[in-house]
């Protein structure tokens, strides 16, 4: 380059030059910076979401893209629109990114059996037609047709639920309705805690 | 109070600190310094569980110096009432209310009545705590036989009236007891009180926040009464800027209670049926009034739409509508109490569905060997956590109580799919619906629960579809035809069904219902869940609505859908005057159109459309036509807010200050110690730190709380795994004062381990000056806390510091007192395998502590009764350490109370 673009590539002289007196925006960008995008940039579309976490309930957009292997979550963030959150998000939300796209997440069945030491892999219809077998054993060995009056009781003590404070208000409603109709009543969930 | 929300519920702090700029004053009264209190104007410690007794000294600084808002008291609440002749206050009982049993630590609320109210049915009080009556009262207020005709005092003079007992309960909470139960100065005591009641009157309202600082007590119910009746005098329910908050942990608690996974509960509020309920009118009888005012007298619409929604078809006139294929309950079914029915092998098959109790419940060591001793096991979770591997890596592999090899359950991981990997809908803290979209698939086995249930209830019904059992009928009928998305044998079935189900339908048009006042007993109209009636109005999902908050007035009704009706202000018929017009023109919200002859205002009118302010039913008239146009708390028997509860509380029409199950200090008010009707499980594996008047107490002389970080979410299955917010919240700590500090030779960030009888747990020290040990009546107290998030999985462990609490319940909503209890610390790190059983069971013996400790509830004077309890016997066996390894015998020294 000559001796005026060497100049010119001096942020002070562009600070001094330019309309970014303050050396805070334009003048302070290298070509390296001024390349950046940000991640929510190549995003194919945004969904409407709701921060998992707290109460509060601040609403997010989820920003999606789409590679080789498929459509990904990029980038999650606050939606502005919000009456109640106004766009943003704790530290919480704001990493609910990685809570979603984080190498913690399991994706197999896992089965330890009785006694056993490890984990072992397990198929997914396999494991659910083992499991429906258990839920019936159970529910048979905790019947209670009535109590010592004779009352009808109509239910089971062999099965008992915890959850769904994190779970969707659709979630809890099969939730409950299944238990119900097999005479479970131990359904609880953090409420109660 | 009781909430430390700028740390808690961090973005919905903003909207305080915005009220702040616009001239608001901000109180913080907990017992920790936080950012709440860095960011108030002023903090006010107070002694962990000690809130009834500050509350009640508000309430006596407001009805001795005439400060409520009376044109409000008079017209809105029960303030004029007249209670029945047979009532008996705490003044006159050494603490206890007229009814109680000592036999069975419950209270026969029928003394609590109104004068000619008609008596209650004959529920007895224990049946009432065994099923956590009073929580069973979330949309509608408890049964009162008849709403109208009940003897009045206008003048608020006469001694029955519930007024004058108010200021006759309250009279001994003066400034000089709260300062020395709660450690709180007069001076800031009463610069609370001015604080409070100037901002609250015809041109100003005064909001109260609380969060689980309060529900988690042994009297939690009871602090939260104790602060509606202050919100009450001073006419800050139903108007702009007032009410109680109730700020929830999780993003869909609040759903999860309306749509309950509770077992007392079925959706919308309404209780579980009763043994002893023999068809489906008796079951309606029992929980409203048959001349009772309100929209509660409707129940029967309600409870005919949801066993349609459940059994369809199936479900009609001449079979009671399938009343009877609904399980019974007949007493505690609870959490806590499952858990030790598994430890007693009495429970075969747990699902746990997204949470983590192993780390997350009171007292872990009981849940964990509650788990070990189970047939089978499903954990469904994002992530590997400690529930899911208590056979690996649970404390007790440590001490040898439990041994992979030893241990008979199976367990089946099942992961699952995140938030935005499903559709549905969260509700939030103020019980508004959010609809979110499905952004990605899930990957691999990852699944929702609502795939998980739909086809585990879709395999039942095939293996059972050729049985001839009566018992497998409920399942059979079951109406499970939920439309699905996409193909193959496992296709998602669809959110969007399930919420038009909940929403729910006319039968005879198949159209979708746009409110709870078309719900019908007929069986023409199917709803899941009454109170979520409109959330699908006019054929659209308006949990979905995102008007953007420019586009609309901040009461923002186009945003999400609030039950019900998408009201976002309760009862805020009681913002305009009794004439139906506003209180002021600052704080107008809804009023009286005379012109249109209806209510019309900002927010959508919580009140019967039509009904003019100035109208009076007739007498003995019912449901939502017998409400006056006075008569703002259209869900209560008689329309008015309840100051004295006649029904509907098992544990007092009022609130009355008890210690603690496990505290330092004697009762100073009366001699009943603790809440006289609280929940206490006496088992050699659950015991309790003494308190007065047992002795011993002083080897547990701390008071311990616990509470949560910005950085982590409860049990921490959603945070520890995450690299950020685990490097911003690295490790367990316990904060302690300088003095305690130099009191037990703690060093800032060393180890020290925190000790009850339950555990030991160790923890990095943070001394700071942001605890205060507290002056209480000539002696110092120490507060100590600890966040609770940490357990043995993760990215970063630390020991469970739910070990070190035990069970000891409320008794209107059984949840767990575990905001407070005794401890002690000690420098250094505990003891490890087999030393640290002996080190438990060496402070056990030096405190004396027995499978009695705790149990004997009423230390009241009952003179010339026999009643009284010994409170000191120690005859009982030693607590003893469970038999290790085998956890599968049930310990034959268990010993229930509660039985
Ligand atoms: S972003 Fe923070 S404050 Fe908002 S809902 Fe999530 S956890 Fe709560």
């Amino acid at each position: 380059m000559g001796v005026s673009d060497w100049i010119r590539s001096w942020p002070v002289y562009r600070q001094l030059t330019g309309a970014d007196r303050l050396g805070r925006g334009d003048a302070a960008a290298s070509p390296q910076s001024r390349e950046r995008q940000p991640r929510t940039a190549d995003a194919d579309r945004v969904a409407a979401s709701v921060c998992p976490y707290c109460a509060v309930g601040c609403a997010q957009n989820v920003y999606v893209g789409s590679d080789a292997a498929g459509e990904r979550v990029l980038q999650i963030e606050g939606n502005p629109d919000s009456p109640v959150s106004r766009g943003r998000l704790c530290p919480k939300g704001s990493a609910s990114k990685q809570l979603v796209t984080g190498d913690h997440r399991e994706d197999r069945v896992l089965y330890r059996p009785a006694y056993g030491t490890e984990w072992q892999e397990l198929d997914l219809p396999t494991a659910m037609d083992m499991l429906a077998d258990r839920v019936l054993d159970a529910r048979r060995k905790g019947w209670q047709e009535t109590d010592a009056h004779g009352n009808p009781l109509r239910r089971t003590q062999g099965i008992a639920s915890l959850g769904g404070a994190t779970l969707d208000n659709e979630e809890n409603y099969l939730i409950k309705k299944l238990f119900t109709a097999l005479g479970a009543v131990q359904i609880e969930n953090q409420a109660r805690i | 109070m009781g909430s430390n929300m700028a740390e808690a519920h961090p973005v919905g702090f903003q909207w305080v600190m915005e009220a702040k700029t616009r001239g608001a004053t901000v109180l913080h009264i907990d017992p920790r310094f936080t950012r709440t209190s860095a960011l108030a104007d002023k903090h006010v410690p107070l002694r962990a569980g000690s809130d009834i007794a500050f509350l009640g000294g508000v309430i006596n600084h407001i009805l001795s110096n005439d400060l409520d808002f009376r044109e409000y008291v008079q017209a809105y609440t029960n303030a004029s009432f007249l209670v029945s002749e047979e009532f008996v206050d705490t003044e006159d009982l050494d603490g206890l209310f007229s009814g109680y049993d000592p036999d069975t630590s419950t209270y026969d609320t029928s003394t609590w009545q109104y004068e000619n109210g008609f008596p209650e049915d004959s529920v007895e009080g224990d049946r009432h705590r065994e099923q956590s009556a009073g929580e069973q009262h979330g949309s509608g207020g408890p049964k009162l036989e008849s709403g109208t005709g009940i003897a009045t005092d206008e003048t608020l003079q006469h001694p029955r009236c519930v007024f004058q007992i108010l200021k006759r309960h309250f009279s001994r909470y003066t400034p000089e007891m709260v300062e020395r139960i709660c450690g709180v100065s007069r001076d800031d005591f009463l610069e609370v009180c001015r604080a409070w009641t100037s901002a609250s009157g015809r041109e100003h309202t005064a909001a109260l926040v609380y969060s689980v600082g309060w529900t988690q007590h042994s009297m939690g119910a009871q602090y939260i009464r104790a602060g509606a009746i202050i919100q009450l005098l001073l006419g800050n329910i139903g108007r702009p800027g007032g009410g109680v908050l109730a700020l929830r942990g999780h993003a869909s608690i609040q759903g999860s209670t309306d749509i309950p996974t509770l077992y007392n509960l079925l959706p919308g509020y309404l209780p579980m049926p009763d043994a002893r309920h023999a068809g489906k009118a008796d079951y309606v009888e029992s929980i409203r009034g048959t001349h009772q005012k309100g929209y509660w007298h409707n129940a029967d619409d309600y409870l005919v739409s949801l066993l349609k929604e459940y059994w369809g078809e199936a479900a009609s006139e001449e079979n009671d509508y399938r009343f009877d294929y609904l399980p019974r309950i007949d007493g505690d079914h609870g959490t806590y109490r499952t858990v030790m029915d598994m430890i007693d092998g009495k429970v075969f098959g747990y699902f746990l569905l997204g949470q983590n109790p192993a780390v997350g419940s009171a007292h872990g060591r009981l849940q964990r060997l509650g788990m070990a001793n189970l047939d089978w096991l499903v954990v469904r979770d994002l992530t590997m956590i400690e529930s899911a591997e208590f056979w690996r890596n649970a404390p007790e592999i440590e001490t040898g109580e439990i041994v992979a090899e030893q241990c008979r359950t199976e367990v089946f991981f099942f992961p699952a799919a995140s938030h935005v990997e499903k559709e549905g809908t969260f509700t939030q803290t103020q019980r508004m619906l959010q609809w979110r979209d499905r952004a990605v698939e899930p990957r691999g086995d990852q699944r929702s629960e609502l795939w998980f249930i739909y086809h585990l209830g879709r395999l039942l019904r095939r293996k059972l579809a050729r049985s001839t059992d009566d018992r497998d009928r409920p399942l059979q009928d079951l109406a499970w035809d939920y439309r699905t998305e996409g193909d193959g044998d496992f296709p998602e079935p669809s959110a969007d069904d399930v919420l038009r189900r909940i929403n729910g339908v006319d039968l005879t048009t198949g159209e979708l219902l746009d409110s709870y006042l078309q719900l019908r007993s007929d069986g023409t109209t199917a709803a899941g869940c009454w109170i979520y009636s409109g959330v699908y109005a006019g054929g659209v999902n308006r949990a979905r609505n995102r008007t953007a908050r420019t586009e609309q007035d901040e009461t923002a009704l186009e945003w999400g859908w609030a039950w019900p009706a998408n009201r976002r202000v309760l009862y805020n018929r009681a913002s305009a005057d009794p004439q139906g017009r506003p209180w002021s023109e600052r704080k107008k919200l809804v009023w009286w159109d005379a012109e249109r002859g209806e209510w019309t205002g900002h927010d959508v009118p919580d009140f019967p459309k039509t009904t003019p302010p100035g109208f009076e039913p007739e007498y003995g008239e019912a449901g939502p036509g017998a409400l006056a146009g006075d008569d703002p708390f259209i869900m209560q028997a008689d329309g008015k807010a309840w100051l004295f509860a006649p029904s509907g509380v098992v544990d007092g029409p009022l609130p009355t200050h008890y210690e603690p199950h496990e505290s330092p200090m004697p009762n100073l008010l009366y001699g009943q110690q603790g809440s006289p009707a609280r929940k206490v499980y006496s088992r050699a594996d659950n015991p309790s730190n003494p308190a007065p008047p047992e002795s011993g107490g002083e080897v547990f002389p701390f008071v311990f709380t616990a509470a949560r970080l910005t950085e982590h979410h409860t049990a921490g299955g959603m945070s520890r795994q995450l690299a950020y917010l685990s490097e911003l919240q690295p490790a367990l700590f316990v904060e302690v004062s300088p003095q305690l500090a130099a009191e037990r030779g703690l060093t800032n960030l060393d180890w020290a381990h925190v000790v009850t009888s339950r555990a030991a747990v160790d923890a990095r020290v943070l001394v700071t000056e942001r605890m205060r040990p507290l002056r209480l009546d000539g002696r110092v107290v120490h507060q100590v806390w600890m966040p609770y998030h940490w357990g043995p999985s993760g990215k970063v462990d630390g020991d469970i510091v739910n070990d070190l609490l035990g069970v000891v319940l409320d008794p209107n909503t059984l949840i767990q007192e575990s905001k407070v209890a005794t401890c002690d610390i000690r420098p250094g790190r505990r003891p490890r395998g087999r030393e640290l059983l002996e080190y438990l069971a060496e402070y056990r013996r030096r405190a004396g502590v027995t499978v009695a400790t705790g149990s004997h509830v009423l230390t009241a004077d009952t003179a010339g009764s026999d009643a009284a309890a010994p409170g000191m016997t120690v005859s009982d066996a030693t607590v003893s350490d469970r038999p290790a390894p085998d956890t599968t015998a049930p310990d034959t020294t268990d010993r229930e109370e509660d039985a």
